[in-house]
């Protein structure tokens, strides 16, 4: 028979001032198999829990309903003082009169009615209830970073000096990701490569950091705590066990003529290359498609014929490798939108009209024209640079409605280093908005209009084309009565979108999280989860969740990397038992799943598998659907769809559900 | 899509944006709508700003687009549009403005030729169902008085056939005529 007890909680004067709290706990008190009801003017104090615990034990109570806040807020309070006064926290539950009552009505009966019925509905749950124990998961602590930019690099030396193991995962030949391609950066002016580069060695050299170059990640499988991932090896077609990083191989290759992707094809590269001069590992690898001895059928041959070490192996093949790991962080980073995107700015065809990143490259001192900033066409130092902010961004038009929100700082940068180095020459940028809410952001804005004198021209550019030579920008003065503005300019740069990733989809798909329809990575919360994602133990790190800058991608790294700590930081995870089951009945039915699982299809997880029952004799009686409790979530979707009531959800079985409606209508 | 005229007063603006589908609040004043317009030099109120004297609906804001010389220089080329980031069909809100200015007699003085031409050259599509040349340059030059404007235009227009004297009409002219006269009934009656 069961003993329940009703705690009814004024929460100072939050309840007690519209619920008549006294008249709810009176009439709770009469309800069926309610032995013990009272009120109180803070249940969650401590006087208050010593009350629910003295009563639990006083009264041999057999479970207890808390009116008063959200669960959200207090179950795990209340769950405590049950198991401290000798019942499974289990059999505890919330009825919600705070949020769901008194916060959104007037002092009224009818407003205490709905306190009544609520708690009316939650005894009758809490009748039903089963004792229930939480559920231990072990955990593998080696993290995988998928990625190897500053956020990657970030959170991976964060969790290797935690003194953890972790798996890198680059899909380039070389660490260091897009902000090792940068000239200098806001607002500080500091060389890129001078502070990068530093870390890029630290990982290399760090004992706990296993790194993959020229890998991707293949397949994902498991839960938190407990992945395993297989990673796709590409063959580099030099053994790194040999190679010295001596560089004859790619001196000596006669395949000069291939766009060098580290210098936004404004360069050319080997077929055997590493991608520049501190990459890590500084060790070549052979770019199949464009060398010679691969498509031409084994001629050529001579990286091999040089190399000193005997270190080139054109037989190497793709492998693959499986680790395990407990969590899994993604820094895959972005990409830009390129000048071909922009028909109003002539679809790339214009040489000198060039995107953020190209400009980087030639303002950097290890770039294409060793930082003298020379126009693509014909090398000439451009006396006019016009600089277009929002190029693709907030461009609803181009499906890009949001705001890519480094531009406005690394076009005042561009602008700046521009005129550093070219104290004749003019800049102008055409911005709609200045966004230069950092520290220091908006003094830097401000210097390369002050002291810069950088020309500021409020207004969007409509059109570009060449005429005798030049590029003709048509823009409009929106601060001078929209004055239309044509500025004759030798070098145009397209500040372009900040976009997701190319691959993005591919990989979220891989790892089971969501992304927003621009394909960035979802976060759990926007606001109180926002590195975590929807999937237990995945966190997002840097620029594949949304457009960031250095300090924000190493600042959320390092936050990934604490959430992977603090899962490495006991040997067992504990987690809620609120998962679906598969009932288990007597042989010969041994459950009453058939096995059509459909709930397989719809679990948003991936948290059902088969089950395959079998006689003494290893013979297969019958396969039935199994909830693996290290993924499931508990949203009860998988129970929506049974067809025969076969899986059901622990806390919040059907039963409970029903008793819960039935005590509603029957008031 | 225009919600925010829904539980309003009725005011030029919203008339505006209920008769033809476009809300001016989509319009974020970035310009280059302006910065593209062949016809920018001439204009007394840029593209852009109409859409911002449509937005701040500040006194006399009705008055003062209705009179300007713009919305009668606009060629309906939708180059602003083909290059809006927020798709405002600026064209179509043109056309209205410009029924409306002529209905509540506001047209531009200097807006008088072109409003010959405009008249002209509607008048011929209603009664041909399609333009006719000559008839078009005759009725224009009656209306403006311009008779010697581009004279010397005639004799390449002819040696291409352009200059037909009868004109050539569409096979179903009462279609031609319930057109306009819907559209005139629905404009209160004056074309």
């Amino acid at each position: 028979m069961a003993r329940i007890g009703v705690f009814i909680c004024h929460c100072g004067e939050n309840i007690s001032a519209t619920v008549d709290v006294a008249k709810v706990a009176e009439k709770a008190g009469k309800l069926s198999g309610v032995a013990f009801s009272v009120d109180y003017k803070y249940m969650c104090s401590d006087p208050g829990q010593t009350l629910i615990i003295e009563a639990i034990k006083e009264h041999k109570l057999t479970g207890i309903v808390v009116a008063a806040c959200s669960p959200r807020m207090h179950e795990g309070t209340f769950r405590k003082a049950a198991e401290k006064a000798g019942i499974n926290p289990y059999f505890c539950e919330m009825a919600n009169i705070r949020e769901h009552v008194s916060w959104v009505h007037p002092k009224s009966d009818a407003t205490t009615q709905k306190a009544l019925d609520i708690v009316r509905t939650m005894v009758a749950k809490v009748k039903k209830n089963a004792a229930l124990f939480p559920i231990k998961v072990p955990v593998t602590k080696t993290a995988l970073v998928i990625g190897g930019g500053i956020a990657g690099i970030q959170a991976a030396l964060d969790i290797a000096n935690a003194g953890h193991q972790v798996i890198m995962v680059e899909k380039k030949p070389s660490i260091g990701g897009h902000m090792s391609q940068l000239s200098e950066t806001f607002p500080t002016l500091d060389c890129s490569q001078c502070i990068m580069t530093p870390r890029m060695v630290e990982v290399a050299q760090h004992p706990n950091i296993t790194l993959h170059t020229y890998a991707e990640v293949e397949s994902v499988s498991g839960f938190v705590g407990n992945f395993d991932v297989k990673i796709k090896m590409k063959a580099k077609s030099v053994d790194y066990k040999k190679c010295t990083g001596c560089g004859a191989c790619w001196q000596k290759c006669p395949s000069k003529k291939i766009p060098d992707e580290f210098n936004e094809g404004m360069g050319f590269r080997t077929a055997i290359y590493s991608p520049f001069p501190q990459a890590v590992p500084n060790k070549p690898v052979i770019d199949r498609p464009n060398c010679t001895y691969f498509t031409k059928g084994g001629k050529c041959g001579l990286c091999k014929k040089v190399c000193p070490a005997d270190a080139i192996n054109y037989d190497a093949v793709d492998e693959f490798i499986d680790v395990k790991v407990g969590a899994i962080i993604t820094a895959t980073g972005f990409d830009l939108k390129h000048a071909d995107f922009f028909p109003e700015y002539g679809y790339g065809k214009f040489k000198d009209v060039i995107d953020g990143m190209q400009f980087e490259r030639l303002a950097s001192a290890s770039g294409p024209t060793a930082g003298e900033i020379r126009r693509p066409s014909d090398g000439k130092v451009p006396e006019k640079i016009v600089f277009v902010a929002c190029a693709g961004s907030r461009d609803k038009a181009k499906g890009i409605e949001y705001c890519s929100k480094i531009c406005c700082m690394y076009t005042a940068k561009h602008a700046m280093l521009y005129k550093h180095k070219n104290h004749e020459g003019k800049a102008y940028v055409f911005y709609m908005d200045i966004r230069a809410a950092g520290k220091d952001y908006d003094e830097f804005v401000r210097r390369a209009i002050e002291e810069d004198e950088v020309q500021y021209i409020r207004g969007r550019v409509s059109r570009i084309y060449e005429k005798n030579g030049k590029l003709i920008v048509k823009g409009v003065d929106t601060l001078m009565n929209g004055e239309p503005v044509d500025i004759e300019a030798d070098m145009v740069v397209l500040a372009t979108a900040v976009v997701a990733n190319i691959e993005a989809e591919s990989l979220a798909q891989k790892l089971h999280i969501s992304y927003n329809k621009h394909k960035f990575f979802a976060e759990a919360h926007p606001k109180l989860k926002p590195v975590e994602t929807n999937t237990a133990g995945i966190m997002l790190a840097g620029a594949c969740q949304s457009a960031k800058d250095i300090p924000e991608s190493v600042s959320q790294a390092s936050a990934s990397a604490s959430k992977a700590i603090g899962l490495f930081s006991s040997n067992e995870l504990t987690r809620e038992p609120i998962v679906a089951v598969v009932n288990r009945q007597a042989p010969p039915n041994f459950t009453s799943c058939t096995g059509c699982l459909l709930c397989q299809e719809v679990c948003p997880y991936h948290a059902i598998e088969t089950e395959d029952i079998k006689d003494r004799g290893g013979n297969l009686i019958k396969r039935a659907a199994r909830v693996n409790a290290g993924l499931c979530q508990g949203c009860g979707t998988c129970v929506a769809m049974c067809r025969n009531k076969s899986i059901d959800l622990q806390g919040f079985s059907n039963d409970q559900m029903l008793s819960e409606v039935m005590a509603l209508l029957n008031a | 899509m225009h919600e925010s005229t829904h539980h309003h007063a009725e005011t030029f603006k919203s008339k505006v944006e209920e008769a033809i589908g476009v809300t001016v609040s989509h319009c974020y004043q970035c310009g280059k709508c302006t910065a593209g317009c062949p016809l920018n030099e001439e204009m007394d109120i840029m593209p852009n700003q109409l859409l911002r004297i449509l937005q701040a609906e500040m006194p006399g804001y009705e008055e003062k687009i209705l009179s300007s010389l713009s919305i009668w220089l606009c060629l309906a080329c939708d180059t602003c549009y083909s290059r809006c980031p927020q798709e405002v069909l600026l064209s179509k809100v043109m056309d209205y403005l410009r029924q409306e200015s002529l209905r509540q007699n506001k047209v531009n003085p200097k807006a008088k030729d072109i409003l010959s031409f405009h008249k002209a050259f509607l008048n011929s599509v209603k009664m041909n169902g399609k333009l006719h040349e000559v008839g078009l340059t005759i009725d224009y030059k009656l209306r403006s008085l311009n008779l010697m404007q581009d004279v010397m235009l005639a004799p390449s227009m002819a040696a291409k056939g352009k200059l037909a004297i009868f004109p050539h009409q569409v096979q179903n002219t009462k279609e031609i005529a319930k057109i306009f006269k819907k559209i005139t009934d629905s404009e209160g009656g004056k074309q």
